[in-house]
Parts: structure tokens; sequence; C-alpha cells
């Protein structure tokens, strides 16, 4: 994954609450392979919503309303967005695994407590820009801090990849590994036996 | 002074990096057949499975629940993928041959695979429900599960502790769920956002085990990733005997490590949180998000009496759903009634639905899922799959069917379903379809009226 620390595109409004992973992707999508785009499917039954986003073809910074991406851990709900041209999302709160899955794929999660000020300048022009290190996103000639969690937006600059971060640490990993408490691991041999509740 | 929270943290911490970011330790990786995205990411990069002897694979999101009856293709290949994706990497497999299959969260617990003072990972947010156990469960996404495949590791940043305390006594027919979507009315679906909830409280203790994971699985529904009830002898009590479960002197070890698994006296909280149980009722979603729940006995909701921020959220929500303000929530007819789900289908819960049921009839139609293919041969032990095919209701095998309609199992648009599962938003039963939230005992309460109705009465005389 390529890092970034600055996007300049078209912004977009969707100042709705609660929208919803199930609204970011409907669930009868999810056994498509990644390699085929899933940005056809962004909020795919959602009818208003898609029509604000056909309205602005090319647009690249969303901006929603409070607890964007709640309910299911579908990274799908990410792919929608990514594949669809989206950069960053601009909404007081999010899910938290909605959060953790776009800056795994890329896409900044940006909390802004009130996002009035930026629907208003939406109103006379939608050219818009992220400056992640400054934490800044700015619309027209208004702009507005957001809140980012450090280690959230380091990924996101450095495009980090876990695994092979992670990889680093093999030794430490198998040292924990082996002190282990033994119960912990399940049993090799699971008794027979109904295993039902009673 | 340490919480729960904090002392399952450190049991499972590999490392912390300067940003305070921890590498995780996972006990038990759970992964179901919507983990193809991360076992491609794995072939790309030509990755074992780090742990197979740790992780699990279950059929459940798709899996048939008219077994035998031709699938979808595109439903039998995901099926499939999975069944692949764990016989190439040596994973265990509860397949749809499986006696022991069901929904993930349902068969971990059956099956001794949760444990207490664990940490379990699964690619689904409701993973939360084996916190129950006092384990440190949490939801991933494919990222995160490709690396838990490939280093039996998670990278997590400590969430803020927040406590839950239910006191008093619950009333009759009132439930963890209800104590759950009370909270979550209360809170917002975002309440417990960056937190992880602690359930604690004489009502909470009080809870069965099944009641502690109706409990811990909503707590994504209030914007928690983690839910947790420190474990006490009913958690021991049903672990015992599991068969994946420590047994012998293996047994003992484990208690002694789980005793210390509680929030100690002096532990300070982020957030701390009271309710009265003796409060509160039976209660119902109205509109699309877990937030929109009333008491049963209420009316819906008038839109221009609501605070400027949740109105128009009302507006449309109650648009959506097909609801008139001001007219009561009980007595809306409903088309049909859905009892399942990882939230509510183990065999307590089809007990509960069973006694509202038993000499009565379904005057709509509806489906009967139970949680695991072990929690339906148990019912059908003691007789509860008659009661509830002599009320009119189909009774069909185990997955998540109808909560998320992945296997086909869907809410045709427009109808109004009554549903004992956990997510009410726009389209999740599908498309157009209009899901109203409540216990398996209210489930089977508009199932015998054909309308969301108040169980209570209908309980009268009854043992329930």
């Amino acid at each position: 994954m390529a890092g970034w620390t600055r996007h300049k595109g078209q912004a977009v409004a969707l100042p709705i609450d609660n929208i919803d992973t199930d609204q970011l992707i409907p669930a009868r999508f999810m056994s498509t392979p990644r390699s085929e785009g899933y940005g056809r499917f962004l909020l795919h039954d959602q009818d208003a919503a898609r029509a604000a986003l056909d309205a602005a073809p090319g647009a690249s910074i969303l901006i929603a309303g409070r607890n964007f991406g709640s309910g299911s851990s579908r990274e799908a709900a990410v792919y929608a967005l990514a594949d669809a041209g989206f950069r960053a999302v601009i909404a007081p709160s999010f899910g938290d695994i909605f959060a953790g899955n776009a800056v795994n794929n890329g896409l900044c999660p940006a909390r802004v407590e009130d996002i009035a000020p930026l629907l208003r300048a939406l109103e006379t022009g939608d050219k818009a820009e992220i400056d992640l290190e400054a934490q800044i996103v700015t619309l027209g000639d208004t702009a507005v801090p957001f809140d980012i969690a450090p280690v959230w937006k380091t990924k996101l600059i450095n495009g980090w990849d876990d695994i092979d971060m992670t990889r680093a640490y093999d030794t430490q990993i198998a040292a924990f590994a082996a002190a282990r408490p033994h119960w912990t691991q399940p049993k090799t041999e699971p008794r027979a036996g109904s295993g039902a509740d009673t | 002074m340490s919480t729960l929270l904090d002392k399952l943290w450190d049991r499972h911490e590999v490392l912390r990096r300067e940003d305070g970011t921890s590498l995780l330790w996972v006990d038990r990786h759970l992964v179901h057949e919507g983990s193809h995205h991360a076992f491609a990411k794995l072939a790309e990069r030509g990755l074992p499975v780090a742990r197979p002897d740790l992780t699990f694979g279950v059929a459940d999101h798709y899996a048939p629940t008219r077994r035998g009856v031709a699938q979808d293709p595109r439903i039998a290949d995901m099926i499939d993928r999975l069944s692949a994706n764990c016989a190439r990497h040596g994973v265990p497999l509860f397949g749809l041959e499986d006696r022991r299959q069901g929904i993930v969260h349902v068969i971990g617990p059956e099956q001794g695979l949760t444990l207490p003072g664990l940490l379990i990972n699964c690619g689904d947010s409701h993973t939360s429900t084996h916190g129950a156990f006092g384990a440190l469960a949490f939801g991933i996404g494919a990222t995160e599960v490709a690396h838990v495949l490939a280093t039996q590791t998670v990278w997590q940043t400590r969430p803020r502790a927040m406590r839950i305390t239910v006191d008093g006594t619950l009333g009759p027919a009132v439930t963890a769920k209800d104590i759950a979507l009370n909270w979550i009315a209360q809170l917002g679906a975002d309440g417990a956002r960056g937190h992880a909830v602690e359930y604690a409280g004489s009502a909470v203790r009080s809870l069965s085990m099944e009641g502690r994971m109706t409990l811990c699985n909503l707590s994504i529904e209030g914007g928690a990733r983690f839910g947790m009830v420190a474990p006490d002898a009913v958690t021991f009590d049903y672990v015992k005997g599991r068969p994946y479960a420590p047994d012998g002197a293996e047994w003992d070890r484990a208690l002694a490590d789980w005793a210390a698994l509680a929030s100690d006296p002096d532990a300070v909280f982020d957030r701390e949180v009271h309710f009265d149980a003796g409060q509160i009722a039976p209660t119902v979603t109205w509109g699309t998000s877990p937030e929109q729940a009333l008491p049963i006995g209420a009316t819906i909701p008038d839109p221009a009496r609501l605070p400027e921020g949740k109105a128009e959220a009302a507006r449309a929500a109650l648009d959506y759903m097909g609801l008139t303000p001001g007219r009561p929530l009980e007595g809306t007819p409903v088309d049909q009634v859905f009892l399942g789900s990882c939230t509510n289908a183990r065999i307590e819960d089809l007990r509960a639905a069973a006694a509202v049921l038993a000499g009565r009839q379904a005057r709509v139609p509806g489906m009967v899922s139970p949680g695991s293919m072990l929690v339906k041969r148990q019912a059908e032990d003691e007789g509860l799959d008659r009661i509830f095919t002599a009320a009119g209701l189909e009774w069909v095998a185990s997955g998540c069917s109808m909560c998320v309609g992945m296997n086909g199992d869907l809410v045709a648009p427009g109808k109004r379903c009554a549903s004992s599962t956990n997510r009410n938003f726009r389209g999740r039963q599908g498309q157009g379809a209009r899901t109203h939230l409540m216990s398996p005992a209210m489930v089977a309460a508009a199932a015998v009226t054909g309308t969301l109705t108040d169980v209570r009465p209908l309980l009268q005389g009854r043992a329930a």
C-alpha cells in the first residue's frame, strides 16, 4: 500500500448519521473477488445517497454524519469506498472496526466534530484538500482541523504493511508463544460427547 | 487497581511500540466463509497459516438452512472456498456435514474453544460475544484476519475502559436482549465507541451464560468492539467438560489462572454508567439503528418532538419502516418472524420462545434457525421443534440465515419482520426489509398475535 501525506480532490457530502456497513455494501455482493472491483457496490441500495454520489463523479473526499461505518467488520465496505475513488471520509465519529479497516487500505478516517462549516463551504465549491501531516482539511476558504489517532496517521503516511513489520518481531513472538500456559491450547483430541448446552 | 481489560490485555501483550500500539498474541482465531479475502492475501504472498492448531474454520454465514435443497452456485462456492482454504492450510473445519456445525459465536463456547482469559479473534463484529467468558474477544477486518493467519498476532491500541453496571432484578420476560437494547437506546449506537465495555452488577451476575453472551454480543451495536463479563462459577460450570476445554490437572491450573480475572475493587474506569434492572421493559426497535429502541408500551416517536440532530434521522427511519408517529408500537402488524442468529439462538432462547408458543398458533409465517446443529438436536430432544412446527413455524438447520441474508434467507422488500437478531439496518435482512429487533419471547409473542406485542400477558399462568 502506498503512503500519502496530501490529497487534493473533489468533496461530496452525505450528511446522514449512522451510515452503517450494510448500507455501504449490501451483503449479497461480498462473495465477489476483490480483483473485480467493489466501487459499483458502494451504497448500492441507498437511492438518495447513491444519487448524491452520482452527482459528483470523481469525488474522492466524503463528508458524512456521526457513526459512519458502524456495524459489521466487513472490510468490503472500505473496498467499496476505495474502489470508488475515495481517499478520505470526514465525519464526527466512525465505527471502531471500520476506521481500522480504512487505515489498512489507505483510506483516511478524519474526525471533525462539527461538519456544518464544511457543508456550508461545499455550497460554493467542492475543491478540497486533506493535509494529513498538519491534520487540516480545506474546502474553498474554509480550513478545519481534524483528529486521527497518531498511529493511524503514521501508518497512512508510511503506507506500512503490517505483516512485514510484524515479522521483524518473529523471535519475540516465538518466545511469547512458548510461554503461554498449556491450558490455553485447545485439546488436540477433543472429548467425545455432546458438547451441547444443558 | 487494574480493570479486567488491563489484566487480559497484559496477559496477551507480546510487545508495545513507542506509539502505544500493542502486538497481542491470539489464542483462538475463528474463520468463516468471509475469510476468502484474507486467504487470498496470504496466497499472494505465498505465506502459510502460522498456527493452524489455533485456527478453526466454521461454515455459517452462507450455510443453507434447508439442507439438501439445491443452492445458488455462488453461495455454495463460498462454502467450498472455505473448505478448500482450511484443507490447504490444515485448519480444522466445522463444515456443513459436521454434526457440531453452527454459528461461530455459538459453537466456539459450545465446544469449549472459548475459555476465560483467552484472546479470541474472528472476522466478524459479533466476536464480542466470547467476552461473556472473561475473554478478550473482538472482531477484525480482512487485512487483520490475514495478519493473524500469518503471524498469530494482532496490532491493537488499548481501548478505554467502560463499565456498565446493571443492578436489581429483571422483571418477568425481561432478558439480556432488553438490557442491551435499553443501554444502546440511552447511550446511542456510538455510545461506547473507543471503549471496551465490562458488564457488572447483580442483574448481570444473575444471567446465565446464554444471557451474558447475548449481552456481550450486542456491545458492538452500542459502538464497543469489546464486551466482557468477569468469569465466575456460572462460567466455570458452563465450560467444564466441554470437548476442547482443559481437564484434569490442566483444568485446575486454568481455574487458578481464571481466579484473578476480575477488575480490582479500586480499579478506575474511564467511564461508568449505571442502570436499574427493575426499570427495563421488553424493548423493541422502531427504526433503522439499534439506538432507535423503546419499551413495547411506548408510542412511535414524533420526529417533530425529538431534539435537533435526532429528528431528521427519525423521519428517515420512520419513512423506511413505514410507521406513523404517535401510534402505539404495540399492535403494529408484522408479516413474518425470525428466531435465530448469534445473538439469540441458543437453547435458552428457544425454550423462552417455545414457552410462549406452546399450544398456540402463529398468525404469520416464520423461521426458527437454532444457533448450532447441537442446539437443534437438544431442542428436538426437549420437544421444542414440535412446538414450533405445530404453531406453523418452519424449523430449519443452523447458520446466520435471515440475520444477514447471505445464504438467500431474505425478508422481501417492504415486509416487516419481528426478529431476534442484532441489526435493524436498512436492507440488512434483504433489500427494503423492515426489521424490528426484540428478544426471542417477544418474537414468539409477535408470531402469536401477528403484531408487535407485549409478551408478558401471554405468559400469565405459564412457566417462563
